[in-house]
């Protein structure tokens, strides 16, 4: 307001005092023509903008386009059936996507704990310098290659957690999820029953999920107000009193966000879960046992011995992952700016 | 927003609106009363504590700390430091813990596994310490040891996971590495069943290098252009662009690998390609690139953009000399970081590229691999020696983000205008050699005026006002 009021105030006065000498000029127009140069960089940015958009929206409307084909072949058993021979005209991703969803939800029991622990340490408790080391290694983690998350599942991971996986399915196996059956339908014991499945595929993808998560929580936690951080501790609180009444009801966005982006990250994720699972094409409730898969999975498995047809429906398969992760993004990107603790960063 | 800054300011002309506002000022900001040497404006009532009867500033006025006799008062809490009792607590925790585990699983119960062991030993000793401090300590206390000890357990497991992954491969990979032929070979001679010393995956270095290449080529200069749209142009088509290119982070990389795969391979080259790779990993990285870009540059301060606009530049000239200069650390740190994610990527690139043993330097004509895509070829292969090669590939692509890492932690991690210690030596060397082209420049115009009125040889000394120089 008062940035454009004063060159005006300062014209008017110029112009009073210059009247006993000079004939009064012309008032000024303070509206600036843009130059030849803003005008050109106006343009390419503007060219930028849109060739991006152009790009993004090439890839959604494509997909939907080519989705449409194998939709409308398959309507709503699309969602139900568990094969997937578009050949025959029977195909649906009932049973890739209960796998990507288990294996999500597994990836999230096994992230969650890790990240929200490592958040509150490094932004609550360590030395500033501790707490730049810690970040960079969280940092470091997320550039990890997924493949290589991928071999270390396969080739360590596998051998050690299947004598965890049995004691869990003969000493919990009265738990439906944890029990493992074989084709007669008796308890299974022997470790090849174990290999290759959903278990082990969320271990390995919560790991890869979790510095995405800690870096949105630890984002959260350090927006916390000093003032009531400090209230807390000068009413005697302990430092974990201080965390559970002033830091984690403030961060309660940001670990909701943070836990539906890494959620979101879970589901798309490809490579290390394609080397470890055995795909299947059946719903599989018995965690434990070999043989799971997922949508991403499904795509990479069959993309090259597809017909123009069985491409359209893989097409669909992707098109419903992309559409839940970007429902969880943008759900989990609303409750963040929402938040007490995003409000101030947005 | 409002004037008092102008009123604030000593002999700042009374123009009608300056006048209004410095008698305007202390009801709407009682603050400046005692700064203000203005004798006319009545004392504000919040502060008539610290002011003596006529008006002046009580400098004396000071805080009595309220007599503590007869209240009762808790002791201290500890929040700080770790006295050696505690230290001791947990080392004595952590052996009983341990103790225990080995007893349960030698002796005692028929119990095995590493992962079981670890798991009744962690048991153990969150009992233990919780006994060990209750000695001394009440219950909140007890329960703050506890949790926090939870939360270092935490960042243990995830750090130790993390060296873990890298070592572990590291170490696996020294089988393949110290052969010098596995740089500088390429898979074609060499057959599942060959000795290390034959062949390398030199092909899958080049490929990589390609296809990163071009992924970059195109991304940064339309992802950063677009981040600059996004921040200095605004309005409602940015945030449109803004929305979608958030919407793309979501989009999982196979299915940007499927995209490539059926609008590019099925309609229109008919064959897989290093091009056709490069484009799946820069659909990939634009919207990575374009978000950390835009958060970048937002942190870049107003005022800097007010002073250049304020100086008369333009946008472009602001967005090239202020903007893009301040952000430059971020911005370099944003593209390194986007480059070690789209490196790494492999399910794009499985779609895409194809797989090939040999070398191929021509994007637009053939299968064209790269190295995720070799270390997940290698490892199919049931051969040890295929295996070995698969993890010496991924050491070295891990070895190459680790780089790419480093060398954004060199650039980066510091936030829009703060300087390295090179770059601030920098700035004071150019504002001296400002300073002493200034000053030259001022003594050549005093010494011309001087040289000017010794010609026009007049009395008027009085029109000629001597410069004063800082």
């Amino acid at each position: 307001m008062a940035n454009s009021r004063t060159p005006v105030l300062e014209a008017e006065r110029g112009s009073e005092k210059q009247e006993s000498h000079e004939p009064v000029a012309g008032r000024r127009s303070l509206v600036s023509k843009p130059s030849r140069s803003d005008s050109v960089f106006r343009n390419v940015s503007y060219g930028a903008g849109m060739a991006t958009v152009g790009i993004m929206l090439a890839v959604g409307i494509f997909l939907t386009l080519r989705a449409t084909d194998a939709l409308g072949v398959a309507g709503f058993s699309f969602l139900t059936e568990q094969e997937w021979s578009p050949e025959t005209q029977k195909f649906g991703i009932a049973a890739v996507l209960f796998g990507t969803i288990t294996i999500a939800i597994i990836a999230l029991c096994v992230s969650v704990p890790l990240s929200l622990g490592a958040a509150l340490l490094i932004s609550e408790i360590v030395t500033p310098k501790v707490k730049t080391a810690l970040i960079t290694l969280v940092d470091l983690m997320a550039a990890v290659p997924s493949v290589i998350f991928g071999l270390w599942g396969v080739f360590y991971l596998q051998a050690n957690v299947i004598p965890v996986s049995q004691w869990i399915s003969t000493n919990f196996g009265w738990i439906p999820i944890f029990r493992v059956t074989n084709a007669a339908g008796e308890l299974a014991t022997e470790a090849s029953a174990f290999t290759s499945s959903a278990f082990i595929a969320g271990i390995v993808v919560g790991l890869m999920v979790v510095p995405t998560q800690t870096s949105v929580m630890r984002e959260a936690f350090s927006q916390t107000p000093m003032g009531e951080r400090e209230g807390a501790l000068a009413l005697g609180s302990t430092r974990w009193g201080m965390i559970q009444t002033v830091v984690l009801p403030f961060g309660k966005g940001g670990i909701i966000g943070g836990v539906m982006l890494g959620l979101g990250r879970a589901l798309g994720e490809t490579i290390a879960v394609y080397m470890i699972i055995s795909p299947i094409f059946v719903i599989n409730w018995e965690l434990l046992k070999t043989g799971t898969n997922s949508v991403s999975s499904l795509i990479a498995l069959r993309y090259g011995e597809s017909s123009q047809f069985g491409l359209s429906a893989l097409m669909a398969a992707g098109l419903v992952l992309f559409l839940i992760t970007l429902a969880i993004n943008f759900t989990a990107s609303s409750i963040v700016a929402r938040s007490r603790s995003g409000a101030e960063s947005g | 927003m409002t004037l008092i800054p102008e009123a604030a300011i000593p002999g700042t002309p009374g123009t009608p609106d300056a006048q209004t506002s410095s008698l305007a000022a202390p009801t709407a900001n009682p603050i400046v009363v005692p700064l203000t040497i203005d004798p006319l404006a009545p004392p504000a009532t919040a502060f008539v504590e610290s002011l003596r009867d006529d008006g002046t500033v009580n400098l004396r006025a000071r805080t009595f700390i309220p007599n503590s006799e007869g209240v009762e008062t808790a002791a201290r809490r500890h929040i700080h430091g770790t006295p050696l009792e505690e230290r001791f607590n947990v080392f004595g925790a952590a052996a009983a813990g341990i103790s225990v585990a080995i007893l349960l699983f030698g002796w005692f119960a028929p119990l095995t596994g590493q992962v079981g062991w670890a798991v009744i030993a962690f048991i153990g000793f969150l009992g233990f310490y919780a006994v060990l401090v209750s000695l001394k300590a009440d219950g909140q206390e007890v329960k703050d040891r506890i949790m926090i000890s939870l939360l270092y357990s935490a960042a243990v497991i995830l750090i130790g996971a993390l060296l873990f992954v890298v070592i572990y491969t590291l170490i696996r990979g020294q089988e393949a590495l110290p052969h010098a032929n596995f740089f500088f070979d390429t898979m074609q001679l060499a057959g599942p069943l060959d000795p290390l010393t034959v062949g390398g995956i030199s092909h899958a270095i080049m490929g990589t290098l390609m296809q990163i290449g071009m992924a970059l080529s195109l991304a940064v200069p339309l992802g950063i252009t677009t981040a600059v749209f996004l921040n200095e142009i605004g309005g409602k088509f940015a945030r449109f662009v803004r929305t979608i290119s958030d919407a793309m982070t979501a989009l999982p990389s196979i299915v940007a690998g499927l995209f490539v795969y059926a609008a590019i391979i099925t309609l229109i080259t008919h064959q897989r390609s290093g091009f056709a790779a490069a484009m799946a990993i820069m659909v990939m990285m634009l919207p990575i690139i374009i978000r950390a870009s835009d958060v970048v540059l937002r942190l870049v301060a107003g005022n800097l953009r007010e002073a250049s606009y304020a100086l008369g530049s333009t946008k472009w000239r602001t967005v090239w000399h202020v903007v893009l200069p301040t952000a430059r650390s971020g911005l370099v740190t944003a593209v390194i970081l986007g480059t070690a994610r789209g490196i790494g990527e492999t399910s794009p690139v499985l779609l895409t590229s194809g797989v090939t043993a040999v070398m191929n330097l021509n994007p637009f004509d053939g299968p064209m691999i790269s190295l995720p895509l070799q270390v997940f070829a290698f490892v199919r292969s049931p051969e040890p020696n295929m295996i070995a090669r698969g993890f010496g590939t991924a050491a070295v692509l891990l070895l190459l983000v680790l780089t790419l890492f480093a060398l954004a932690r060199v650039f980066g991690g510091r936030g829009p205008g703060q300087l390295s210690v090179r770059q601030q030596r920098a700035v004071v060397a150019r504002s001296g050699r400002d300073a002493v082209r200034l000053t030259i420049s001022a003594a050549r115009r005093e010494r011309a005026l001087e040289l000017a009125q010794a010609t026009a040889g007049s009395a008027s000394s009085t029109t000629a006002p001597k410069e004063t120089l800082s």
